[in-house]
């Protein structure tokens, strides 16, 4: 068990490293979803009134998201790397939990860009939108990171991961706003948990399928 | 025909586009498949031939 | 589990019979719905559509699941197959529920029946699932991949069903009701008779495909053998 968490810390803090090295994708996770932010603002009627702000809010971080998981197995991919990483792990979940961690990290950061941006820019979040972000972003990476290894094994990875991502991505959006904008947010919370549990228990059993040869 | 007639032939009409739609596509693939293994039995019985002259 | 297929001419023939058969209930037994007169008719072939295309992907996912559990090759084939059948099906279901809010609500298009929003979903989803699969080396690699990916699909149906429900809270309170099962018994059976009679052509499809599909393979593999 120790072994096992061992193993998932030392996939993460690799991934935090090399990221803290190369810089390659928290800068411009945070910087696009400030550019959206803008664009939104551009977007929006005047008169659209908070919730159609909250909502675009949501499209935001899932585009944010989405970048990120777009290279988050990219490391991996150079020079056979997660062949070798699937080879001296002995659980290969262990892989996909340290990577679900490490792109839940840069996703917690760009979003210490983004929520305070909406609040200065758009309208004010209270405590349930913020577990509201929390759940959704556990379940948009622990996903995020399954569907972008099946991704990073085929062509054209770039186009296909949203393809991918999106749809399953609809219940969290749908989450995510309702306990943004309900005046009774308790339901859309216990919802955005339920996805996490599922998707989280199925990602979790199914992730050696998709990296062993 | 009053319009809910009109639309429940356009429901109906749509399945039954379908199933012929997808009689075309089998009947295509079934003689792609006759072709194929006409052409694999004809390379078979040269090399049976082959084999019987060597 | 050692239960003999079924002849696929039987079934064919089944499935020809019960079609007949449902046609002449669906239009002269079962009478017209006292609210939505004859519209209500598309009901006997938009629902047996819908559930038949959640039986595909239900099918789909079991036999990947048997792929993932036995790494039984002959699994993958009989997945995709599935799918493929369970994506038409699904792509009906959205062109005759569109029709019947045509004829129902005057608009092509409701946001408010969740029937079809999960269908639009589940349509996006699994035409991914091509994608994903088309883009990939043939291999066991691809294999295991796509049968993990069908299984997340039968997860999600139900999860996006509640999101969809819990949707229509904040986006738009239903305007639209689609009257719940206040069926005559003739009606009933009519319905169950046409979805007996769909979910018999649907098997027979996927039948056949599978069949042309094995053959083609079967086929490079002889072309392979028979190479000079």
């Amino acid at each position: 068990m120790s072994a096992y968490l061992g193993d998932v810390a030392a996939l993460a803090r690799k991934d935090l490293r090399l990221e803290l090295r190369a810089r390659d994708t928290l800068p411009a996770m945070a910087l696009f979803v400030l550019a959206t932010l803008v664009v939104f603002h551009f977007a929006l009627p005047g008169g659209a009134g908070d919730d159609a702000a909250y909502g675009l809010l949501w499209v935001a971080l899932v585009f944010t998201a989405l970048l990120g998981l777009a290279r988050a197995w990219v490391p991996e991919g150079e020079a056979g790397a997660l062949d070798g990483l699937v080879l001296a792990t002995s659980d290969r979940s262990a892989i996909w939990l340290g990577k679900t961690l490490a792109t839940l990290a840069f996703l917690a950061v760009a979003e210490l860009v983004a929520l305070p941006a909406f609040a200065l820019f758009f309208a004010r979040l209270d405590g349930a939108a913020l577990a509201g972000v929390v759940l959704a972003s556990i379940g948009i990476c622990a996903v995020g990171s399954l569907v972008s290894a099946m991704a990073a094994a085929a062509r054209g990875r770039e186009v296909l991961l949203p393809l991918l991502f999106l749809p399953l991505a609809i219940p969290l959006v749908v989450g995510g706003v309702g306990s943004s904008i309900s005046p009774e947010p308790g339901k859309y919370l216990a919802f955005l948990a339920l996805y996490d549990a599922v998707f989280a228990i199925l990602s979790w059993a199914a992730f050696e399928y998709v990296v062993t040869e | 025909m009053t319009a809910a007639e009109k639309y429940v032939a356009a429901a109906y009409g749509v399945f039954l586009l379908f199933v012929l739609v997808w009689v075309v596509i089998i009947a295509a693939k079934l003689s792609r498949l006759e072709r194929e293994t006409g052409e694999l039995v004809q390379l078979a019985r040269a090399r049976a031939l082959e084999r019987g002259d060597g | 589990m050692s239960i003999a297929k079924p002849s696929l001419t039987a079934v064919a023939i089944l499935a020809a019979v019960l079609a007949g058969v449902s046609v002449a209930m669906i239009f002269f037994v079962a009478p017209e719905d006292a609210d939505q007169g004859l519209s209500q008719k598309i009901f006997y072939v938009h629902v047996p559509i819908a559930l038949t295309a959640y039986a595909c992907f239900g099918l789909g996912a079991w036999k990947a699941l048997r792929l993932l559990l036995t790494r039984g090759e002959r699994y993958d084939l009989e997945s995709y197959t599935a799918i493929h059948q369970g994506t038409i099906f699904g792509a009906l279901t959205l062109v005759t529920g569109a029709i019947w809010a045509k004829a129902s609500w005057g608009v092509w298009w409701t946001w408010s029946s969740n029937q079809l929003v999960l269908f639009l979903v589940l349509f996006l989803f699994y035409c991914a699932y091509f994608m994903l699969r088309f883009s990939i080396e043939p291999g066991p690699r691809r294999e295991r991949i796509s049968a993990v990916y069908a299984l997340f699909g039968v997860a999600l149906i139900p999860v996006s069903f509640f999101a969809i429900r819990l949707a229509n809270d904040f986006i738009h309170p239903t305007v639209f009701t689609r009257e719940g099962p206040q069926m005559t018994g003739e009606m009933f059976a009519a319905f169950c008779v046409s979805w007996a009679a769909i979910t018999l052509v649907a098997y027979v499809m996927y039948r056949t495909e599978l069949a042309g599909k094995r053959t083609d393979l079967h086929l490079r593999e002889l072309r392979e053998a028979l190479a000079p």
